[in-house]
């Protein structure tokens, strides 16, 4: 059975071999007994193989496509992986419930915490619930008042970044989209219980910045952290969205040149073949990964982790060794 | 989506003499040489200019004396030292140096250089980027004003940018004055990346300094603001003026009735629209800002508390 039924354009050559070992699965059942278990086997190396050998060098582009698989990880399965006693709060108190971003309460670990993030959605219909994962601005006040019940029990925040941006349309506009956002980035930043974000998808512009003003901010090895989609960039550079690739390119917006820029603290390594080929070890790598940055702030108090934040968002840019 | 979207519509027009919008219009289709000579030609080439809204022609001094503002009402687009000169008293001010920053650190090529662009940019504004800081005195009250200027690559938020706005908060709370922003930008430069991107949670972090001093912060919106710009320090003012008919909004129009795939409705997006949906407190023409400013922020500095 192939793990994995969404192939990329670079997975050309591993769909095929997939296709094989299918085939002669199918043939062994019907001949009975494990007739070409041999060959399957070594089919299945050499498929691990090109996995492997692909995910090593993706380039942006490609890696721009492995972050919106359709099959990646989204929100709802960190919660399933990573959440026990989740409660979903929604609602912004003010004029709806937007599920563009989902979140809650919930334990980590064992510890109790507020969790939300973007829901891309994986099918039809919770795609359109979710709007893709393009939040209103009533997502973004959910979130602000969310990480204002995180600050008065005093729980962390853990947030999961994956969203091409946030949602242009007349409604937003009218309902204050740009306030909304510049709102939850500054609700991160003031916030006085650590705040852990994983971008685990797309990291889409302000959209995405609106739950990622963090202590920490990680990021999957094959994600993107953007301040426009390349589609965007191209159709604007060159006023041509199919030479988004160029534009992925020189954006710099993989994980290796995020953390060069120290945009990002760090990088979750992901499976051989991506997250998606995976999910389960990917989510809980993630839970590892943010178990670990969580435990290093718990001695700092509200005023330390206020201060580390902006420390840590001055200091971006201001590094030696850029120009 | 922050983006710097373009808006070389032909409605706003920089009056810096010797600017010419880099793309776009009929002149940029002709030959360099024959572009060369027309420009170099000996009248005073700005004496006239054209009413974006009526075509009417404008005798460029009567517009001066009217503060850039057309007989049809239209808030031409200004850059930093016709702000500084209207914002502030007799039109005195001291000039704060902007901080150096990286420049390029991504090595951003579109088909030029960003090197380049920056280069040219610098050129045709006299300006070393998008933002300038003032001091000086509203009204009587001392202020520290920063000018966004959309004549520098789209008025974006790049790092020096946000460089340019701590500062500037550094120095309101250094001097324990207010601080006034006009904004104007297309968004965030995409040149350098989520590097730009960063300065939407970097911008923010100063105006909680400023807070924490309890100092005013007022933005004045101008014609356009847009995109990452928006969502940052241009929506977390004390209080939002605007000049009248300025582009407000998260999205560009072009994105939004891409995505829709209808056509907007008149006045969306404008300096009224965003009074009347409740996210700025009011429209206010150019000759008024002082005055209005001079009022707002002496009213807010009389209830300070006086720091421990």
């Amino acid at each position: 059975m192939a793990a994995v039924r969404h192939y990329l354009e670079f997975e050309r050559p591993i769909a095929d071999l997939e296709a094989k070992i299918d085939e002669l699965s199918n043939l062994s059942e019907t001949a009975g007994g494990g007739s070409f278990e041999a060959e399957i086997e070594a089919l299945r190396a050499r498929v691990l193989d090109l996995r492997r050998e692909a995910y090593a060098k993706l380039d942006p582009w490609q890696k721009t496509q492995v972050a919106r698989h359709p099959e990646r990880p989204h929100f709802t399965d960190y919660v399933g992986g990573l959440i026990t006693d989740f409660v979903e709060l929604r609602g912004d108190r003010t004029f709806g419930d937007d599920q563009a971003i989902v979140g809650g309460l919930g334990r980590f670990r064992g510890r109790a915490v507020v969790v939300m993030g973007h829901e891309k959605g994986w099918d039809t219909t919770t795609r359109l619930k979710h709007n893709f994962g393009m939040a209103r601005p009533e997502g973004y006040r959910k979130a602000v008042r969310l990480m204002d019940m995180a600050e008065e029990f005093g729980l962390p925040v853990l947030s999961f970044v994956d969203t091409a941006g946030a949602y242009p349309g007349i409604g937003a506009e009218e309902r204050g989209q740009a306030e909304a956002i510049a709102r939850s980035t500054e609700r991160c930043l003031t916030l006085g219980t650590p705040m852990i974000a994983t971008v685990t998808g797309e990291g889409g512009s302000g959209g995405a910045i609106a739950l990622a003003g963090a202590n920490r901010v990680l990021i999957l090895e094959h994600s993107i952290y953007s301040v426009i989609s390349p589609e965007g960039a191209a159709s604007i550079l060159w006023r041509d969205g199919a030479r988004a690739k160029d534009a992925a390119a020189a954006m710099k917006i993989t994980a290796e040149d995020l953390i060069k820029l120290k945009i990002v603290d760090r990088i979750v390594p992901e499976p051989p073949g991506g997250a998606h080929s995976d999910p389960d070890a990917a989510i809980q790598i993630v839970g590892d990964a943010v178990e670990d940055e969580l435990g290093k702030l718990d001695s700092l108090s509200p005023d330390q982790l206020r201060a580390q934040r902006a420390e840590r968002f001055y200091a971006i840019g201001r590094a030696e060794g850029l120009s | 989506m922050a983006m710097a979207e373009k808006f070389d519509d032909g409605k706003g027009q920089h009056p810096k003499a010797g600017d010419r919008r880099e793309r776009g219009g009929w002149l940029a289709k002709i030959a360099p040489g024959v572009r060369k000579a027309l420009s170099k030609r000996d009248t005073p080439e700005n004496l006239w200019v054209k009413c974006p809204d009526t075509g009417e022609m404008i005798y460029r001094p009567d517009l001066e004396a009217a503060l850039w503002v057309t007989p049809a009402g239209r808030h031409m687009r200004i850059g930093s030292e016709l702000r500084f000169r209207y914002t502030f008293d007799d039109g005195k001010y001291e000039a704060i140096p902007t901080p150096a920053v990286p420049e390029d650190p991504l090595e951003f090529f579109d088909g030029r250089p960003y090197r380049e662009r920056l280069q040219s940019a610098r050129k045709a504004t006299h300006a070393q980027d998008a933002m300038a800081i003032g001091f000086g005195k509203i009204k009587g009250v001392p202020a520290v004003v920063l000018v966004q200027d959309f004549a520098f690559m789209g008025g974006s938020l790049g790092m020096a940018a946000g460089e340019a706005f701590i500062k500037a908060a550094q120095e309101a709370v250094a001097r324990g004055v207010p601080l006034v922003c006009y904004t104007a930008a297309g968004g965030a430069r995409m040149q350098e990346g989520a590097l730009s991107l960063m300065q939407m949670a970097r911008t923010t972090l100063a105006i909680q300094d400023l807070k924490k001093a309890q100092l005013p912060y007022a933005v004045v919106l101008t014609d356009p603001t847009t995109g990452g710009v928006t969502a940052s320090y241009a929506m977390l003012g004390d209080v939002h003026l605007a000049e009248p008919g300025a582009l407000i909004g998260f999205a560009g129009p072009r994105v939004i009735e891409q995505t829709i795939r209808e056509t907007l409705p008149p006045g969306f997006q404008r300096s009224e629209y965003l009074v009347e949906k409740g996210m700025v407190d009011r429209v206010t023409p150019r000759s008024e800002l002082p005055e209005v400013l001079g009022a707002i922020l002496s009213m807010l500095l009389g209830g300070k508390r006086r720091a421990a």
